[in-house]
């Protein structure tokens, strides 16, 4: 579930912020904003998609690099918001 | 060419050594280098007569008009006074004081019915309505930045007011928030065709307004305020620009006025529109991020913890890579040996 959930959001963000262009591969661990991935705007495209796909709600005090700046944090969010 | 500020190392005083007078500057002295540097620019470089001027009412605007005058005289100085449904009346009261105190000829262009013919507002209400269905005649709205000193992620919050001043706040989704920025971004866009009418017709160079603060941080229009040909005051942090208003005699409502974005119809500080702090503040810490200050003696100047200093720092570094796409030239593929 964990891996697939990885898997998923990281074609996401390869379709839509990287755009098939050469770069160092995204680790599981790797912050969104260290590596210029996403910024502000990036990361209400990542909501929305989150709430669409996953059918949650973010909520304004889980809009946090916790929950949200690499796939393993957005793994575990979701896990926790599906639970 | 890059101006430093007059004090290269923080200045003792502060128990960081950190504090206003870091800031502090010969106005009157970097006003004459400013003319010379403008008078240099129009003659070797930009081969123009004269400076427009688009003028706010604001601080910013005033002193880059003062500057014109100081450099070229009145007589090559054009100010432009453009407001819109959404601006205050004071700010156009201001900005013809200030161009009857330089003596300037100047006009005052009401571009609302060209914002209107170019769905400005109808766009934008359309997205305001997208989050508040019953937004309609008479009510008010303004967009306010959150999250980043809150040690969340940046986003913006739209702000309505009813007739009766009941307020009602909600975070902006995707859709809306780009939309209504877009459709906001006409009034600086249509200006600036605006200054360049004038520019083209009296063969003169337009002059941007930004001051530190809002060109290191993105506070701009891509093709709006943004674009001019002459930025004279983008070295200068805003708490220096006031300081230059004051050297250069500007009236007292000038010297006086509170920064505004001027383009939402609630009452809206530029702080919470963008900057999260107050220009004061966020002076001495962009000045300490560029001088290497650790975030330590930023808490103690600015009375906030440690965390807090660390955060304030990676917002600006946040808005700087917001930035830079807003400060880039069209990407092309021609090489270095192109021209």
């Amino acid at each position: 579930m964990n891996q697939s959930i990885k898997a998923d959001l990281r074609r996401f963000l390869e379709e839509n912020f990287l755009m098939g262009s050469r770069g160092p591969a995204l680790e599981d661990s790797s912050s969104f904003l260290e590596h210029h991935v996403l910024d502000s705007t990036g990361f209400l495209e990542l909501i929305a998609h989150l709430e669409e796909t996953y059918g949650i709600k973010v909520a304004d005090d889980e809009m946090l690099p916790e929950n949200l700046d690499s796939l393993d944090a957005l793994a575990a969010y979701l896990g926790r918001k599906q639970a | 060419m890059s101006i430093e500020a007059t004090s290269p190392t923080p200045a003792a005083g502060g128990p960081a050594g950190l504090d206003a007078q870091a800031l502090r500057l010969d106005e009157l002295a970097e006003a004459d280098r400013i003319a010379a540097w403008l008078r240099e620019a129009l003659a070797s470089r930009l081969h123009r007569r004269g400076l427009v001027v688009a003028i706010s009412g604001g601080i910013d605007s005033s002193v880059c008009a003062a500057l014109a005058v100081r450099a070229l005289g009145p007589a090559r100085v054009y100010g432009l006074l453009m407001p819109e449904r959404d601006s205050s009346g004071a700010s156009t009261e201001r900005g013809s004081l200030l161009a009857r105190h330089l003596g300037i000829a100047h006009e005052i262009v009401d571009i609302a019915p060209a914002l209107d013919a170019l769905g400005c507002y109808r766009q934008r209400d359309e997205a305001i309505r997208r989050v508040f269905p019953g937004y309609g005649e008479g009510w008010r709205n303004k967009i306010v930045i959150a999250g980043g000193l809150a040690g969340g992620i940046n986003h913006f919050r739209l702000v309505v007011s009813e007739p009766d001043g009941t307020l009602h706040e909600q975070r902006l989704p995707l859709r809306e928030y780009l939309q209504i920025v877009a459709a906001t971004n006409f009034k600086q866009r249509v200006r600036k065709t605006m200054d360049y009418f004038h520019a083209d017709r009296l063969n003169y160079a337009v002059v941007g307004t930004p001051n530190r603060l809002e060109y290191d941080q993105g506070f701009f229009v891509k093709v709006g305020d943004g674009a001019a040909d002459i930025k004279p005051i983008a070295h200068l942090y805003k708490t220096q620009v006031y300081a230059m208003a004051r050297a250069l005699g500007l009236p007292q409502a000038i010297c006086d006025a509170v920064p505004t974005t001027d383009t939402y119809t609630l009452p809206q500080g530029q702080d919470e529109f963008y900057f999260a702090l107050p220009h004061a503040q966020m002076d001495l810490a962009l000045w300490a991020l560029n001088h290497g200050v650790p975030a330590a003696a930023l808490a103690t100047a600015l009375g906030c913890d440690e965390r807090m200093a660390e955060r304030i720092y990676a917002d600006i570094e946040a808005k700087r890579r917001v930035a830079a796409y807003l400060h880039a030239p069209a990407e092309t593929l021609l090489g270095p040996s192109a021209c």
